[in-house]
């Protein structure tokens, strides 16, 4: 009998452990960005691994607010692209081979930003298709060649409207209905969405807050 | 019932009121004015808006902020530098280049080389 009882007990020990761990999901490990903190960062034309050819631009053009409005100064991303056409550079994975400490020398940024877009479009069915938009973010800091933090995120067109989101959510959302609301552009929103979840800060295992927002250094607070 | 005489209640209550009153006034906003800023960088990547109609679009966006007492987003107006290089307008050009580096101190090693490659 007294065998029977600390199996349960030990079974219900068991039990607690697992659902701790449910409750706690791995937490990011940001020794690095916290020891780096870079104030400026260089956002690269994505990479695209979809079959749209918009991605790359889309995605690009919709990455400024989200880092922005989490604090960083972010680098003119119609100049930064030109710059790089102009030295024969028009391919995102060449350009993302190219040596950091260039990168620094020219922009003078503190972090660049590679982001390959693994999803882009609208998959069709006859009850209802879906537009989905997944991409990879990594941020490294061109001072020191190291990794600083890299996530990923994915949004989609049937997830009906229940993000809360907090402010910088808002605004994205203001943002997004802006754009007209064709079959074409629906690719083009949903990548706002996605941009937003890979890039705010504040969000769970994402990037933390740069120098000029009123968050910096006070991270673990909720968003606003 | 009786802790408190009713004029320190009443007090207390003042206090409560006007500190959720106040984070109600003092709730954050953005930190930048963005207008339609993202989707005229999207419409100029697309080559689907020219250069002096997204310069009517932002010089708007950069008055309504200036009108708000709002600052413009970073880029805004380095972008706005290249679209009146691309309208030759150089004056122009070096102008906002200058205004982005100086909002922007951040952004000064590149803002001084494109300034460098105009100047010549």
């Amino acid at each position: 009998m007294k065998q029977i009882l600390s199996i349960k007990w030990l079974a219900l020990l068991l039990a607690s452990m697992l659902l701790g761990g449910c409750a706690t999901p791995a937490k990011y490990d940001y020794s690095s960005f916290r020891e780096s903190r870079p104030a400026s960062i260089l956002v690269l034309p994505p990479l695209n691994s979809s079959p749209d050819v918009n991605a790359t631009y889309s995605m690009l053009s919709q990455t400024t607010l989200p880092l922005a409005e989490s604090g960083y100064y972010v680098f003119p991303v119609t100049l930064v692209d030109e710059t790089f056409k102009q030295n024969g550079m028009t391919m995102p994975a060449d350009i993302h081979q190219l040596p950091g400490d260039k990168l620094r020398e020219i922009f003078g940024a503190d972090a660049a930003l590679y982001i390959d877009v693994k999803q882009y479009g609208t998959t069709y069915a006859v009850v209802m298709s879906e537009t989905r938009v997944t991409a990879e973010g990594r941020l490294v800091d061109l001072r020191s060649g190291k990794k600083l933090w890299e996530g990923s995120a994915t949004a989609s067109s049937n997830e009906g409207n229940n993000n809360s989101g907090g402010l910088v959510g808002m605004l994205v959302k203001a943002v997004i209905s802006q754009i007209v609301d064709t079959l074409s552009n629906r690719g083009h929103a949903i990548a706002g969405m996605t941009s937003y979840r890979l890039l705010a800060a504040g969000r769970p295992n994402g990037i933390l807050y740069g120098p000029r927002s009123p968050l910096y250094l006070k991270e673990g607070s909720p968003t606003p | 019932m009786r802790f408190f005489p009713k004029a320190t209640r009443l007090f207390a209550l003042t206090i409560v009121a006007t500190t959720l009153l106040a984070g109600c006034v003092s709730r954050p906003q953005p930190l930048y004015y963005w207008g339609d800023y993202q989707s005229q960088v999207y419409g100029h990547f697309k080559g689907e808006k020219g250069p002096e109609e997204q310069i009517q679009a932002l010089e708007q966006v950069r008055e309504e902020a200036r009108a708000q007492g709002r600052s413009v987003p970073p880029g805004l107006q380095a972008h706005l530098a290249m679209l009146y290089g691309q309208t030759g307008r150089s004056e122009r050009l070096v102008e906002n280049l200058e205004a982005e580096k100086k909002q922007f101190p951040e952004s000064s090693t590149f803002m001084d080389f494109l300034l460098k490659k105009f100047s010549r």
